[in-house]
């Protein structure tokens, strides 16, 4: 390092220190409104050292629900949320790591054609289809499922591209030498590629289990039930009715539980999540 | 244990690419042929050819008396090692080399009596449990190669696997596939462009050139009569001198004006007509009274030998001496050879102008 | 024409790599691969292509007021969407909100980044702490920014008073489009740091300590050498940028403001949503769909061509 003077070390500490108070104020926020009752909030002047409510509030928040609005216990819509995520994140591995395999290590007439077409899908995000595909999903009966919620997201280049990408990196000779220990196809796939695509699965899987997770446009169209909804529309539905009737110690309870899963992925799934992140490009 | 054969074979790529121009060879069961030659020459395709990693476009290729250009390379009873290893890299040392007979059904006792057999032959019982990169550049060499033993294959495959290695281990492995090979007695075939790996491994060797064998022999053979232009500057090292000269008549040449008699010479060739004259460096002694005399430039110290740089007849031209049999500073050597070491080529067809 | 459209298809080739589309071995199968690719292509045909074209058709369609029949209309779609002085406000808030959440983002994570690559003890830590903001949901950012500024609630909303600011982001349109820029810049934060941080990782010390003893002081050296060799890295956080504030602030502005106060801070992708769901017009809906789409395909397309190849490494 060139001129590792003193002052300018803690010239970056402090913007560093300064940049991750920025960041953590709000959720602190959250987390201090989740340990206080619903008057102390609204008065405007909460404190800014916990309160004694948060057993109260996170029972209630968990196993109660929001009494005005929502009155479904989060802990279902957790689960529901939980469910999405995971059949995505999973949905999405299984299906492309098939395609990719398939458009890697066959040789056969519409390969270019067939790549093509699940590579445009970059280019055509839920939101610029939403309508058509709501009345597909409304069609086939899949309102208020989990299918609907799942199936519609799971389908995207990203996953097949990063396992093409990866599968490019294994050399050639990998195959050849199963060729000659006599693994075909299924073998070479279940005995060499799936063993060595591991960490490219649980990076593929960080990215997509929070994409899941986080889902809101989609799951607001399709979702009209209470017991159907995530945390992420719940929450959204205890602020609706404006100002006054909202329960904020309960919405803001609701609020930190919905950050704690895909955080705590994030946070000790670091290394993955940094790799999924970097290698799909968004 | 079975011989190869091989029967005008080629391999064209697409877009009309020959890589493989139709060559025949045969390979006795139990003997070592080294195929070699510059990089393109298409040594490794022949050589995947037949492990079967390429399919082939015409001729036909034998593995005792079974033509196998349609089978499968799992079924060619053969074993291969890669210049890269390609060892399954999730794989411990035994199961790299028990994969390819649990997918035979081989029963379990068998593969482990097998594997600890390979093991101890190449000395890496002691890290059997190790994943491959924890294990240094040799020692994978040596689990690639355990794979090829504990299957029992007809034939062994090389490809260029001694390349990755450092040159001293190089050299180590060498004397050990040699030693290996002679004890297993299995058929090999080994692809190397390194032309000394070549000579010391090869009962056979195959020097190839443009998809097309240039000479076939023993390596003393190749080395004292080489066939052609193309052959003669390859293997050596340092190369061979190759000199621009004219018949003088019967038994002698001229370089530069200066004469030179030559043993091995065709017959009936004009006088005055153009040729080109080989000597090796190493074949060349430097006294009072020698026939050729050259410009010494500047001088390489190789340690146990020197070589001298310099221009004969307005050509470069390299003497190889024992270290200190020439004044280290000398300007001008005389230079003399014997005839049996003048290897004459047709300058258009580079072909050797031998006795027929 | 021809040879353009093959130049772009390179760009996109080389992008991903796809110059090396070939595997020297293979296996071969007449129906194994087409069965491998079985359960995505149908997804996708069902989801996307479907779908999209259904988009592009309604755009053509006009529907009556119960949906009960619908007549092809041509083009009146996208005339009477470009007659809506609506959609032009939509379209100049989009683009201030885009311009503004970029240039804050990308900013302040370009400032961090460069601190945290200074090699300084608990460097690690200090990227943990900033990169889980990434894992918020849209949705819930907002909801934790209007908690904050909440006009009566609002722990922070007192300060700002105390200024003499009569700060009111549920009915002033600027304030309200002032909280959706920092929520959304709040979690975008995270993503652009990282990708900073691995370009300035990526940029050699030998480079820079050139610089240093050519007598190029710290900040000097910055403009001069390490933000050139930043470029690719911020292009393609501009293009991705972009791209994230047109449709995952989505959750945002619906938790936020829902489009109001009066529509001052609905979107292009936010307007989609309400005119065919609360408006019902689908038709006009699909309309904006198919223009929202021309406009993702022109981004990655001008990101596949300019960014690639126009950027210096």
């Amino acid at each position: 390092m060139v001129e590792n003077r003193r002052y300018r070390n803690i010239l970056a500490y402090l913007v560093l220190a300064v940049g991750v108070l920025i960041v953590a104020f709000p959720v602190y926020l959250a987390i201090l409104a989740s340990t206080f009752d619903a008057a102390t909030i609204i008065n405007g002047n909460m404190p800014l050292v916990p309160g004694d409510q948060a057993g109260e509030n996170y029972y209630r928040t968990l196993f109660i629900g929001a009494s005005r609005s929502t009155r479904e216990p989060v802990s279902m819509m957790m689960l529901n949320s939980f469910i999405m995520a995971m059949g995505i994140a999973i949905g999405k591995i299984l299906i492309s790591i098939l395609s990719a395999y398939a458009v890697v290590y066959y040789k056969f007439p519409l390969r270019r054609t067939a790549f093509w077409i699940i590579f445009i899908t970059l280019m055509l995000p839920v939101e610029v289809r939403i309508y058509p595909t709501y009345k597909i999903v409304a069609d086939l009966g899949l309102l208020d499922t989990y299918t609907g919620l799942i199936l519609p997201l799971i389908a995207s280049a990203t996953g097949t591209l990063l396992f093409r990408q990866f599968f490019m990196t294994i050399p050639d000779e990998l195959l050849e030498a199963s060729k000659i220990d006599g693994a075909g196809a299924f073998r070479f796939f279940k005995d060499t590629l799936l063993p060595l695509s591991v960490t490219t699965m649980a990076a593929l899987f960080v990215i997509q289990f929070i994409y899941g997770w986080n889902q809101y446009l989609w799951p607001l169209l399709i979702t009209t039930k209470d017991n159907m909804q995530t945390i992420v529309i719940g929450i959204k539905k205890m602020l609706t009715t404006q100002d006054a009737l909202t329960e904020w110690q309960i919405a803001m309870t609701t609020a930190v539980l919905a950050m704690v899963p895909p955080v705590f992925v994030v946070i000790f799934m670091q290394r993955f999540f940094v790799k999924g992140l970097v290698e799909t490009e968004k | 244990m079975a011989g190869v054969s091989l029967d005008t074979v080629r391999k064209i790529y697409a877009g009309n690419v020959e890589a493989v121009k139709g060559v025949s060879l045969g390979i006795e069961d139990g003997s070592f042929c080294v195929l070699v030659g510059p990089s393109g020459c298409g040594k490794s395709t022949l050589l995947r050819m037949i492990a079967g990693l390429e399919t082939i476009s015409g001729g036909e290729v034998k593995i005792g008396d079974r033509v196998v250009n349609e089978i499968e390379p799992a079924d060619r009873d053969i074993a291969m090692v890669f210049q890269n290893y390609a060892l399954y890299p999730h794989m411990s040392v035994y199961d790299n080399m028990a994969y390819g007979l649990k997918n035979r059904k081989t029963p379990k006792d068998e593969i482990e009596k097998r594997v600890k057999e390979a093991a101890r032959i190449l000395a890496i019982e002691s890290f059997l449990e190790r994943k491959p990169r924890a294990l240094s550049g040799g020692q994978r060499q040596r689990v690639a190669m355990g794979r090829a033993i504990v299957r029992k294959p007809q034939v062994f495959l090389f490809d260029e696997p001694l390349s990755n290695l450092d040159a001293k281990l190089r050299v180590q492995m060498r004397v050990e596939i040699k030693r290996l090979q002679r004890a297993l007695g299995v058929t090999s075939i080994y692809v190397t462009h390194d032309q000394v790996e070549a000579m010391t491994l090869s009962d056979k060797l195959v020097v190839m050139s443009g998809g097309q064998i240039e000479q076939v022999g023993s390596p003393s053979e190749v080395y004292r009569r080489p066939e052609t232009r193309f052959v003669a500057t390859f293997i050596g090292s340092p190369p061979m001198n190759i000199l621009p000269g004219k018949v003088e008549g019967n038994g002698r040449v001229s370089i530069g004006g200066q004469s030179l008699s030559v043993s091995d010479m065709r017959d009936g060739l004009a006088v005055g007509s153009d040729i080109e004259v080989g000597l090796r460096p190493e074949d060349v002694r430097a006294g009072a009274t020698g026939q050729l005399s050259m410009n010494v430039d500047f001088v390489e110290e190789l340690g146990a030998t020197q070589l001298f740089h310099g221009k004969l007849g307005g050509a470069d031209f390299i003497v190889q001496a024992p270290t200190g049999q020439i004044a280290a500073d000398a300007k001008q050597l005389s230079l003399s050879i014997d005839p049996a070491n003048v290897h004459l080529f047709d300058p258009q067809t580079t072909k050797r102008l031998g006795k027929a | 024409m021809r040879a353009s459209q093959d130049r772009s298809n390179n760009d996109l080739c080389r992008h991903w790599g796809l110059n090396h589309m070939e595997k020297r071995a293979h296996f071969s199968s007449k129906t194994v691969p087409y069965l491998l690719l079985l359960p995505q292509l149908a997804i996708t045909l069902i989801f996307f292509y479907w779908p999209a074209s259904q988009a592009i058709w309604q755009s053509f369609l006009m529907e009556d007021a119960f949906g009960l029949s619908s007549e092809f209309v041509g083009f009146d779609n996208y005339r009477h969407l470009f007659a809506q002085p609506e959609y032009y406000k939509a379209m100049s808030t989009t683009v201030v909100f885009s311009l503004a959440v970029g240039t804050l983002s990308l900013a302040c994570a370009l400032l961090l980044a460069t601190q945290a690559d200074k090699k300084l003890r608990g460097g690690e830590a200090f990227k943990t702490l900033l990169i889980w903001p990434y894992a918020v949901a849209p949705a819930i950012a907002g909801v934790l920014w209007i908690f904050m500024f909440h006009p009566s609630l609002g722990t922070l909303s007192q300060p700002i008073r105390a200024l003499g600011l009569d700060w009111n982001p549920l009915l002033n349109g600027n304030h309200a489009m002032t909280l959706l820029v920092l929520s959304a810049t709040w979690k975008q934060i995270s993503y652009n740091f990282l990708f900073f941080l691995a370009g300035l990782q990526s940029i050699p010390r030998s480079v820079i300590e050139a610089a240093a003893i050519d007598g190029a002081k710290p900040i000097r050296r910055f403009w001069t050498i390490v933000f050139p060799l930043l470029s690719p890295t911020t292009f393609f956080l501009i293009v991705v940028n972009v791209v994230y504030v047109f449709f995952e602030t989505f959750g945002i502005i619906d938790a936020v403001t829902g489009g109001g106060p009066a529509g001052q801070t609905t979107t292009l992708v936010y307007k989609v949503y309400a005119d065919g769901r609360v408006g019902g017009d689908l038709g006009g809906s699909a309309a904006q769909s198919v223009i929202l789409m021309v406009i993702v395909i022109a981004l990655t397309a001008f990101q596949f061509k300019f960014v690639e190849r126009k950027v210096q490494y």
